[in-house]
């Protein structure tokens, strides 16, 4: 199983996000984030999806999201080749001074800012590409972690 | 010329060629039902009993002429009673317009009286679907509807309109026809690749399906097999498209398909499909279909390519584009060695009921109705045992003559299905072979029969069980006939003569010709009630999820 990034333009109509998602729901595929964002164009916008799955569940994804009459084109986007971020908040619990800065420690490492600091926890933020994400979660995770959002993806091809 | 919004759906339906349509009025829909009654000498309408006869009744009309079916529906029940026969056609590729009115744009999304999203329901089961809030968008609205139904690979369209949208003006005008075909510009490279796999090939078996039915590529395909000596199996979708009688056809291949075709398949070298899908129902395993062979997958959908079976080449095409394409590349070949082994499986494994005239076996009646009915007769089934007898058994020989709910397996398809296949082939023969579940679904259409004087042949398969399911239940459910003995007391002879048809029983084979002989000659619609036993199964059989080398004969 493999985490893949698909850029999709539809067209801005009513309706389409369902459309695209009744499709994911119906084939079984599984949506990790699911991003939608105006284009230069009023009348196209760009959905940004990660998806989770083995190389012939994304043939399909790709597939069958051409055929949806309101997708004008789909790209799957590997992470090397695009400008692609995602932004994470995670507030920590952090009641003494030792874990405040070993909290510190680690968000200086992946460059994350504290955008919070009281007597009971941290609030980090970090924007960066979404396998960074996983990576700083991952480490962030052997704190007492109580809340997590994170926006899901926006790319663009460089 | 400014006209309203149900007068643009007339004149858009007479500019699509639609004369006729199926459906059932409502409140919603009132002004689309007054643009009809002021257009009645232009366009057709079929009052059904039931919105979802309506739908069934489209596709059949879409099936047995390969025009676009049309069936309209009011909002709430009206729209949702429709969605089964939407599903239907969507599984079947059938291309379809089904209009639905709504509430007015204001009462939207407030609960109002018989509102429902229709749009949202019918997402997934749809090519693709619009709601049309303005007027001024109606017209091109309808364009793209009928555009779309019919581009590729067909499908069904569904068009809600909200009432106010109905009763609104704006200027019309009428637009030329856009070429909804599709061309496929193959590459020599991949025909070459395709045709030397075909030329070196020592077993090859075409596997071809409702994309040929479709295309109308019967006689590529026979002409291709004829030149490289390559044996062919069909599904259900695609009977018809090669006549019987060609020795090189091997028949229906999948669960109930022939033996011998399924071994073809097991032990072939190479295996080209076309316009088929491998389902469920004929990759009974897709894990061991055509283990040996190189597959080749044509298809004029890409997503099917690599869906239900990893294949190791392909061609996105139309069949006929495909065949008429790769034929020059083609050469004379013989296949004696491997069409003497298929035959020797051929004399050895497939089934061969025994006949008995003093009882009604189903092959025997499916017999007689290919014999008297004639080659030109359309055959609509629905589904069950029945449908799989008629489609061993009813030796259809030409494209749009078996019309049959394949994918959605939809019970009660029949009748309506027959309805419309008559509305479009007035001069034809239709004869609806059902069993008495599926009959007892749909069986209020009779009186859409009778009322329009359609000679509409119900041949009912009557063992007063469920069944197929029942089947499944002696075979794989220790014989535990759960919810399949409905011990229905229905008189079905007196319930044809309560809505005005004719209506027969029998109970042996000489009973059954005279009564299809009445039938034949009888200007409205009969129903003969033929008794057989519970107990009757269909054969073959493959299990499902095992391989055609599973296959189950007595």
């Amino acid at each position: 199983m493999q985490k893949y990034i698909l850029s999709v333009m539809v067209k801005n109509n009513a309706g389409v996000l369902a459309r695209v998602a009744s499709l994911f729901g119906r084939r079984g595929f599984n949506i990790d984030s699911l991003t939608v964002s105006a284009t230069t164009d009023p009348t196209i916008s760009r959905m940004s999806i990660i998806v989770t799955g083995d190389e012939a569940t994304l043939e399909q994804i790709i597939k069958q999201v051409s055929k949806l009459e309101e997708a004008l084109w789909v790209e799957h986007l590997w992470e090397d080749d695009c400008y692609c971020r995602e932004l994470v908040f995670v507030k920590v619990l952090a009641e003494t001074a030792d874990v405040r800065d070993s909290i510190r420690e680690v968000a200086e490492v992946y460059n994350a800012n504290i955008v919070e600091s009281n007597h009971s926890a941290i609030i980090v933020e970090l924007t960066e590409v979404p396998s960074r994400i996983d990576a700083f979660l991952s480490v962030i995770s052997n704190f007492e972690v109580t809340e997590m959002c994170r926006s899901g993806v926006t790319a663009m091809m460089r | 010329m400014k006209i309203n919004g149900s007068q643009i759906l007339v004149e858009v339906l007479v500019e699509q060629g639609v004369d006729t349509v199926f459906g059932y009025p409502g409140g919603a829909i009132l002004n689309i039902y007054d643009a009809l009654y002021l257009n009645s000498d232009r366009i057709h309408h079929i009052l059904t009993a039931h919105e979802q006869g309506a739908s069934h009744a489209a596709d059949g009309y879409a099936r047995a002429t390969g025009k676009t079916g049309v069936c309209l529906a009011t909002s709430g029940p009206g729209a949702t009673n429709l969605v089964t026969g939407i599903a239907t056609a969507y599984m079947d590729s059938i291309p379809m317009v089904a209009i639905t009115a709504n509430v007015g744009t204001s009462l939207i999304g407030k609960d109002s009286f018989q509102e429902v999203y229709i749009a949202g329901i019918t997402m997934p089961i749809t090519k693709h679907n619009f709601v049309v809030r303005h007027v001024e968008e109606l017209a091109d609205t309808l364009r793209d509807a009928f555009r779309i139904a019919q581009t590729g690979r067909p499908g069904p369209v569904l068009v809600d309109i909200p009432k106010d949208v109905t009763a609104n003006e704006c200027e019309f005008e009428n637009k030329p026809l856009v070429d909804t075909s599709t061309h496929y510009d193959l590459t020599e490279t991949e025909l070459r690749r395709v045709a030397k796999a075909i030329n070196t090939a020592k077993r090859p078996v075409i596997y071809f399906g409702g994309g040929v039915a479709i295309s109308g590529a019967g006689e590529q395909l026979a002409a291709l097999m004829r030149k490289a000596d390559i044996p062919a199996s069909g599904t259900m979708m695609a009977i018809g498209s090669l006549s019987t009688e060609n020795p090189l056809y091997l028949g229906m291949v999948g669960m109930h398909g022939k033996v011998s075709a399924g071994f073809a398949i097991d032990r072939a070298d190479l295996v080209l499909a076309i316009g088929a899908r491998f389902s469920d129902r004929v990759a009974t395993d897709p894990n061991s279909f055509a283990p040996q062979a190189k597959v080749i997958h044509i298809d004029i959908d890409a997503a099917e390519i690599n869906k239900n079976m990893a294949t190791d080449d392909s061609i996105v095409s139309d069949a006929k584009t495909f065949l008429e394409a790769v034929m020059p590349y083609v050469e004379e070949h013989k296949h004696a060695e491997w069409r003497a082994e298929i035959a020797d499986w051929q004399a050895r494994m497939d089934y061969r009921p025994k006949d008995n005239d003093s009882i009604l076996l189903p092959h025997q009646i499916m017999g007689i109705i290919a014999e008297l009915a004639g080659d030109d007769a359309l055959i609509v089934t629905d589904v069950g045992q029945h449908q799989m007898w008629a489609a061993q058994y009813c030796r259809r020989n030409h494209p749009r003559q078996f019309l049959t709910s394949g994918g959605l397996g939809t019970m009660g398809f029949g009748y309506g299905a027959a309805i419309g296949a008559q509305m479009g082939c007035p001069d034809k023969k239709v004869i609806h072979v059902t069993g008495d579940g599926s009959f007892h679904m749909n069986l209020n259409e009779l009186c859409t029969t009778v009322s329009n004087d359609l000679p509409v042949i119900t041949v009912l398969m009557n063992n007063g069980v469920l069944g197929m399911v029942r089947q499944w239940q002696t075979m794989f459910y220790g014989k535990r006939y759960s919810a399949t003995d409905p011990h229905r007391k229905t008189d079905y002879v007196k319930l044809a003569e309560a809505f005005g048809a004719h209506g027969a029983r029998c109970t042996d084979l000489a009973d059954f010709r005279k009564a299809f002989e009445k039938a034949l000659k009888h200007q409205g619609p009969t129903i003969i009630d033929c008794v057989i036993g519970a107990d009757e199964r269909v054969l073959p059989m493959v299990p499902p999820g095992k391989s055609v080398r599973n296959f189950v004969i007595d």
